[in-house]
């Protein structure tokens, strides 16, 4: 299959691969794959393009520049493009996948993708895995200002969020082995657009909605410990997520107004040096420190809106992820505990007939039934829906246990992720403090080298002024 | 750096060595003379022990002995019109340092006396650019100072200006020596002294010199360019003081913020286990970091105290110029006068009209005036004319007696202003040296903390 996108349905421009010319021809002989030279983006070590490898000598390779497990799977989100169509106005973003994964049959692909595309690919995910813990999609709407839905800013937050989410999903052990993950890596528009309608049926999915409405009313009863630490968590960390958001976001306010103000300070020494004579160049010398403070600081803020504030941002929504993620396995517990009460009634009732402390053969004889036959037959009923709730229950309670492992072994991971990616976001933001004042440093203290030199040389010279 | 001096001129020269390592900095230096200034507390902007060059002709009053303003405090009292009223008064310590036992002493002033001493001053050296007294009010605030007279900060800063008032005037060529000078430093009695010199009278009014500015005709050129200079600086200055204090204000915003993330990280770290040491101590990091603004913010007030009194200053300047366009306007008027007289005396000599009399036309009217009356009238007009030119030739000395002594001083002045200026701007660099130093230092810490997250 063509991992080439022309796509005729589209009113794309063609967007022609530049890896197209460099497409992989597939010996005949599936296990030898031969990789192009842009597969160098994977491994540091030059590539012979004619060099045959197996994937798995690839996969050896690549443990020696990650230090976790074997990657073999590569996504990136970018180039976004507007299109146009008389219903409405969309932007698409190009997905490129590199991988050497065997249930792929080709190891690149490249397609076109809209946000539409992202949020269906999560739903699948979540149908699927209820209990992981995904990274957040950006918001569908930003309600702040007037943020036009095709800023330039806007596209580029949402392309750098919607690229984070793949790869943690491509990073995710279970997550990536999905199908619709494939699906959504690797399918011409119109083949996604048939898949996405094959898909379980309005009424199923209504079901399912209307089971876990009725499972959060009923509510859980018997709550593990360990989750109900890992809810308060969420619920505290989320708070002071929200706190380092709205903090963040401020002091970028203030390093704006602080640098409004400084681009004025600058010109009025300018302006001063234009009415002297011996003070010109320390004048000048500090309008030019300061101009040159105002560009550092220009970067400084540019860093911290393109790093931490988004950041931050992302784990806001993470926390909602992570609460959606338990009350989804608080559901699945519900459920189970249902049909465990449902069994435990009819088991009662099974009791109950054997104490012939039943009313309803009175009634039964009514009907010109004798007592004896409808006995029996009641036992016969109540036996087979006891025998078909018992399995339900074991399967609940197997589906309980799952969930509850897969979120276990989620929430570490989660926590990992989530450490690493503070960590490295608060750490770059210290690195680029220092550096912004290690510049503003080396300005000033050029000024006060250049005029201790120029007033030595006066001296020196025995002149006066 | 080194000691420079002019050759030429009569400067004297306030030096100042910046010591980068440390946040504080010695302005004056005093070297040479046998001089220490009292020492002043840590944030003294202006003054501390330090060498001042005096090359001055005349005596050098610093030469003899200390002078500072060492304390401010409180008072109450009854005022003129018998309210109460609460003002603060400035201790000036002096010790004259001649032979090896310093005799200290030591009196209370207020502000208003100094501006007594300071109209004296102006009234009796018009041709000396008098030196400035710190602000009545507090402007060009931040929004963290009070405009408060009574803010112990304001007058912190302002007992320092006074000093350094004292000090300049101490260490002038002329000013050094007057007398009424050194009984303002020493007697309590110097309000008597002062009124007995009857400078009161001798001030201009300001209406006269507000005439002679629009009527002269050939101020010298110097002080036409000077006039307009003063006004730039002024203009210049201003604006600077009024700019830097909105960036400082904003400064302050953002070092506060990050106030917030100390809150948070140290909240956040109860609930964690592996974060919780590193943001417990990134958390201390930023609460340091946004307390340390309000000494950066301290330090720069001492910058703009340097930057008003030049602004003042250049008022000082405008009243020399003011006085040269008067005296100028009077000897321009006087010239005129004789000018006119001459002319007349000329007519009634040679018996013609030439220029429009009212005499003239009463005797044509009523008849042509006898010869004894023309001899009498001759005879005022010689007289006049006499005292006229005495007039102009005094007045012709006075206004180059003026110029002279004035451009003296002003020559004097300009040195200073550059070289001050100079040191403000480059204690300015050190100041915004310090502070990135300090963010450094912060932020490295931060990253560290961060990294052991």
């Amino acid at each position: 299959m063509s991992g080439m996108s022309a796509d005729p349905a589209q009113a794309l421009p063609a967007v022609m691969s530049p890896l197209s010319g460099q497409m992989l021809e597939l010996d005949e002989d599936d296990d030898l794959e031969v990789f192009s030279k842009d597969m160098n983006l994977m491994d540091g070590s030059p590539m012979n393009a004619s060099m045959p490898t197996s994937p798995a000598s690839m996969i050896n390779q690549y443990k020696f520049e990650e230090e976790t497990d074997a990657k073999d799977i590569f996504v990136t989100v970018d180039n976004p493009e507007s299109h146009v169509t008389a219903l409405e106005t969309f932007i698409t973003y190009r997905v490129v996948t590199k991988t050497t994964r065997s249930e792929f049959d080709s190891c690149e692909y490249e397609v076109r993708r809209r946000y539409q595309d992202f949020l269906w690919l999560k739903e699948r995910l979540e149908e699927g895995h209820p209990t992981l813990i995904m990274h957040p999609l950006p918001e569908k709407f930003v309600m702040k200002g007037m943020v036009e839905r095709f800023n330039d800013d806007f596209i580029e937050t949402r392309q750098k969020a919607l690229h984070k989410f793949l790869n943690r999903v491509a990073d995710h052990p279970i997550l990536s082995c999905h199908e619709d993950f494939k699906i959504f890596l690797t399918a011409q528009a119109w083949e996604l657009t048939s898949h996405k309608k094959q898909g379980p049926g309005f009424l199923s999915r209504m079901g399912d909605t209307v089971r876990a409405v009725a499972a959060s009313v009923r509510g859980v009863r018997n709550r593990p410990e360990e989750f109900t630490a890992m809810l308060e968590y969420v619920d505290s960390f989320g708070q002071k997520m929200i706190s380092l958001d709205k903090v963040t976001q401020r002091i970028v306010k203030e390093q704006k107004e602080y640098l409004g103000e400084l681009k004025e300070y600058g010109p009025v020494y300018t302006l001063w040096s234009g009415s002297e004579e011996e003070l010109v160049e320390p004048l000048k010398g500090v309008a030019s420190c300061i101009d040159r403070c105002c560009k550092a600081t220009e970067e400084q803020i540019g860093h911290l809106s393109e790093n931490l504030v988004p950041l931050l941002h992302e784990y806001v929504l993470c926390t909602d992820s992570v609460k959606a993620v338990l009350r989804r396995r608080d559901n699945i517990q519900a459920e189970s505990e249902a049909k465990n009460d449902a069994l435990a009634n009819r088991k009662a009732d099974r009791e109950a007939l054997k104490d012939s402390k039943d009313l309803g053969f009175v009634l039964g004889s009514f009907l010109g039934k004798k007592p004896e036959e409808a006995k029996q037959q009641k036992e016969q009923r109540l036996d087979s829906e006891i025998n078909e709730l018992k399995e339900e229950v074991e399967r609940l309670e197997d589906k309980v246990e799952c969930a509850n492992n897969a979120l276990k072994g989620d929430w570490l991971r989660w926590q990992g992720n989530m450490r690493s990616d503070i960590k490295a976001a608060f750490v770059s933001t210290a690195e680029k403090n220092v550096d912004y004042y290690e510049k503003c440093l080396a300005v000033w203290e050029s000024f006060l080298t250049s005029q201790t030199a120029a007033h030595d040389m006066e001296s020196n010279s025995g002149h006066s002024s | 750096m080194q000691s420079w001096c002019s050759g030429s001129s009569l400067a004297e020269f306030l030096q100042f060595q910046p010591n980068p390592q440390s946040l504080l900095y010695d302005y004056l230096q005093i070297k040479g003379a046998a001089l220490h200034v009292q020492p002043i507390p840590a944030n003294a902007a202006y003054s501390a022990s330090t060498d001042v060059q005096c090359m001055a002709e005349g005596s050098c009053l610093l030469r003899k002995m200390e002078i500072s303003v060492a304390e401010a405090e409180k008072r109450t009292g009854k005022n003129a019109v018998n309210m109460q009223e609460t003002y603060t008064v400035y201790l000036i310590e002096t010790s004259v340092t001649e032979g090896h036992n310093p005799v200290p002493d030591s009196l209370w002033r207020r502000y208003s006396e100094f501006e007594l001493l300071r109209n004296y001053l102006l009234v009796t050296y018009p041709f000396i650019v008098i030196p400035p007294l710190p602000e009545k009010r507090a402007e060009f605030v931040w929004h963290k100072l009070s405009a408060d007279n009574m803010d112990p900060d304001f007058v912190e800063r302002r007992r320092i200006g006074l000093e350094n008032f004292l000090l300049r005037v101490a260490s002038h060529p002329v000013l050094s020596s007057d007398k009424i000078f050194f009984l303002f430093l020493t007697e309590n009695g110097w309000k008597e002294a002062v009124f007995e010199t009857g400078f009161l009278a001798k001030s201009d009014s300001r209406l006269k010199a507000l005439n002679a500015t629009f009527r002269v005709k050939n101020p010298d050129k110097r002080f036409s360019e000077l006039k307009h200079y003063s006004d730039e600086l002024q203009s210049v200055t201003s604006q600077l003081l009024r700019v830097r204090a909105r960036v400082a204000d904003r400064l302050y915003g953002v070092y506060k913020v990050h106030g917030n993330y100390g809150r948070v990280f140290s909240e956040w770290s109860a609930i964690e286990k592996e974060m919780g040491d590193g943001l417990q101590s990134a958390g201390h990091h930023m609460d340091a970091y946004a307390a340390s603004v309000d000494d950066i913010l301290e330090e720069e007030e001492h910058y703009a105290d340097q930057l008003k009194e030049y602004l003042f200053y250049a008022e000082a300047v405008k009243a020399v110029c003011r006085k040269h366009e008067l005296l100028q306007y009077e000897l321009e008027t006087a010239s005129q006068d004789l000018a006119s007289k001459k002319q007349q005396q000329e007519e009634l000599a040679a018996g013609t009209v030439r220029t429009f009399s009212f005499k003239g036309m009463t005797s044509k009217l009523f008849g042509q005036e006898t010869p004894e009356q023309r001899e009498a009238k001759l005879k005022v007009l010689e007289e006049q004319i006499k005292e006229g030119e005495v007039t102009v030739t005094e007045k012709t000395l006075e206004c180059e007696e003026f110029v002279k002594n004035a451009w003296k001083d002003i020559e004097r002045f300009k040195e200073q202003k550059d070289h001050d200026l100079r040191e403000a701007l480059m204690s300015y660099a050190v100041m915004q040296i310090s502070m990135c130093k300090k963010g450094i230092q912060v932020w490295t810490n931060a990253k560290e903390c961060f990294s052991k997250m």
